[in-house]
């Protein structure tokens, strides 16, 4: 991961919020698939719900040191 | 000549005015946020704190003693009346009131009676015992030891209604710094990449750890915000509901006096279950008492899915007669509040989803402090302004 991706970019919209929107959304549904049905279900919600905790090791894992 | 006549000049101005006028929302929101959060993280980190226990309430309790469990028996053995129950239940407490009877839905042998001062007693008066479905054998109290000291702190602080209403506030509060938190995002990390995490120095590395934590929980923590601020407003709803369509389903009983002899539990509950197949009971009210009428039984049933067994539907029964009165689905409110319960607990998909939401709660504790750390820290640079070289954390324009 890099500090800097470009220090010249201005930045483009997907390249700031689509991370956190995938996770956004991925969360709602895992929230909501537990709730509709008891089977499988559950099973996505561990998975949906659990990207957020599973993203944030990754990073931590490939972080930089400086 | 006027500058606007020059379209070269005239551009740049617009320009220089889009660029100041980026500034000034970015300070405004940033305002929000911070004061949104400041007034809020006590009382945030208070719920987060108290909350991470009550995720595992269930466990806990059953460690402890306090989750009465009932007898083993042969499959088949019939249930005790529910009669019998009762009659057991007052005898225990006695000089007290039933104001409800319960089934939990993960413990079909074990019923819950409360009991209490009279029928419309403070919440906090109530005793909840539980009884053997089979046998009728007390099997201890529901709901004491120290998890109660958490839910009341979580609840209301033991503040009562006024208590639970400003923890709703914060809540409300909590949710205003998580919008302006994902509209301050964009320009504070424009230029970084999705998770990047650098150690240049301590301030930066909790900056990029509030900005990692707080994006990735956004959703989790907005609806466990809001789930948790309608359960605030619940018994503002319940009055609203009770004021509207329970007046309007009770107001052929206006002015009649409130019964004298209650009707057979067993074969009010029989009825409820005519009235509404296919579903299950979920809990009986008693007359007087704040889910129901002063002349009806209120028996709540209940489906069968993780959904529809959220989804209570309330049948109104005679008091004195047992009679089905009436039967209506709870208005669009109702249900919002009731299926919004789970979306807060995070009770309904077992113990991994409960591990994960405590994880999630850990991570919302990190971006409050870090948070907290990050506007001290401010502070004081603002204060030692005169030591240049300092690296800032500024918006990229």
């Amino acid at each position: 991961m890099t500090t800097a991706r470009n220090s010249r970019s201005s930045g483009n919209w997907w390249t700031v919020y689509g991370g956190p929107l995938l996770i956004g959304v991925l969360s709602v549904a895992g929230l909501l698939s537990a709730l509709l049905s008891d089977g499988p279900g559950r099973y996505f919600s561990w998975l949906a719900l659990g990207a957020p905790v599973i993203v944030t090791a990754w990073f931590f894992a490939r972080r930089r040191r400086v | 000549m006027s500058r606007r006549a020059s379209p070269i000049n005239g551009s740049a101005d617009a320009i220089g005015r889009e660029a100041a006028l980026k500034a000034r929302t970015v300070r405004i929101w940033s305002v929000v946020h911070t004061w949104s959060s400041l007034i809020s993280t006590l009382f945030l980190l208070l719920l987060c704190i108290t909350g991470l226990p009550l995720i595992f309430h269930h466990e806990i309790d059953e460690l402890l003693g306090y989750d009465p469990k009932p007898e083993i028996v042969q499959p088949g053995t019939v249930k005790q009346s529910i009669d019998e129950i009762a009659r057991t239940a007052l005898a225990h407490d006695p000089g007290r009131v039933l104001q409800y009877i319960l089934w939990d839905k993960d413990e079909p042998n074990t019923v819950i009676a409360f009991t209490n001062n009279k029928a419309d007693g403070d919440p906090d008066a109530a005793t909840l015992r539980a009884y053997d479905a089979h046998t009728a054998k007390p099997l201890g109290s529901v709901g004491g030891g120290p998890m109660l000291i958490f839910l009341k702190l979580h609840v209301d602080m033991f503040a009562g209604h006024p208590g639970k209403l400003f923890l709703g506030a914060m809540g409300f509060l909590f949710l205003v710094a998580i919008v302006s938190g994902v509209v301050l995002y964009w320009p504070f990390s424009r230029r970084l990449s999705f998770g990047t995490l650098r150690d240049k120095s301590r301030r930066i590395a909790w900056f990029d750890w509030h900005n990692l934590l707080g994006a990735v929980t956004i959703a989790w923590a907005l609806v466990v915000g809001a789930t948790g601020v309608i359960n605030t407003l619940a018994e503002v709803m319940l009055s609203q509901w009770k004021a509207n369509e329970l007046a309007d389903m009770v107001k052929p009983y206006a002015g009649k006096p409130p019964p004298v002899h209650l009707a057979s539990l067993d074969k009010t509950i029989e009825r409820a279950r005519t009235t509404a197949p296919g579903m299950n009971i979920s809990f009986i009210a008693f007359p007087g008492t704040p889910f129901t009428s002063s002349h009806h039984f209120a028996v709540f049933m209940r489906g069968d899915t993780p959904l529809t067994s959220r989804l209570l539907k309330p049948v109104l029964l005679d008091g004195e007669t047992g009679e089905v009165s009436d039967a209506r689905d709870l208005p669009v409110y109702l249900k919002a509040l009731l299926v919004s319960q789970p979306l807060h607990f995070g009770d309904y998909g077992g113990m991994p989803l409960k591990i994960i939401w405590a994880l999630l709660d850990v991570m919302t504790i990190v971006v409050i402090v870090s948070g907290l750390y990050l506007w001290i820290v401010k502070r004081r640079k603002h204060r030692n302004h005169a030591i240049a070289g300092q690296p800032s954390l500024q918006p990229s324009r």
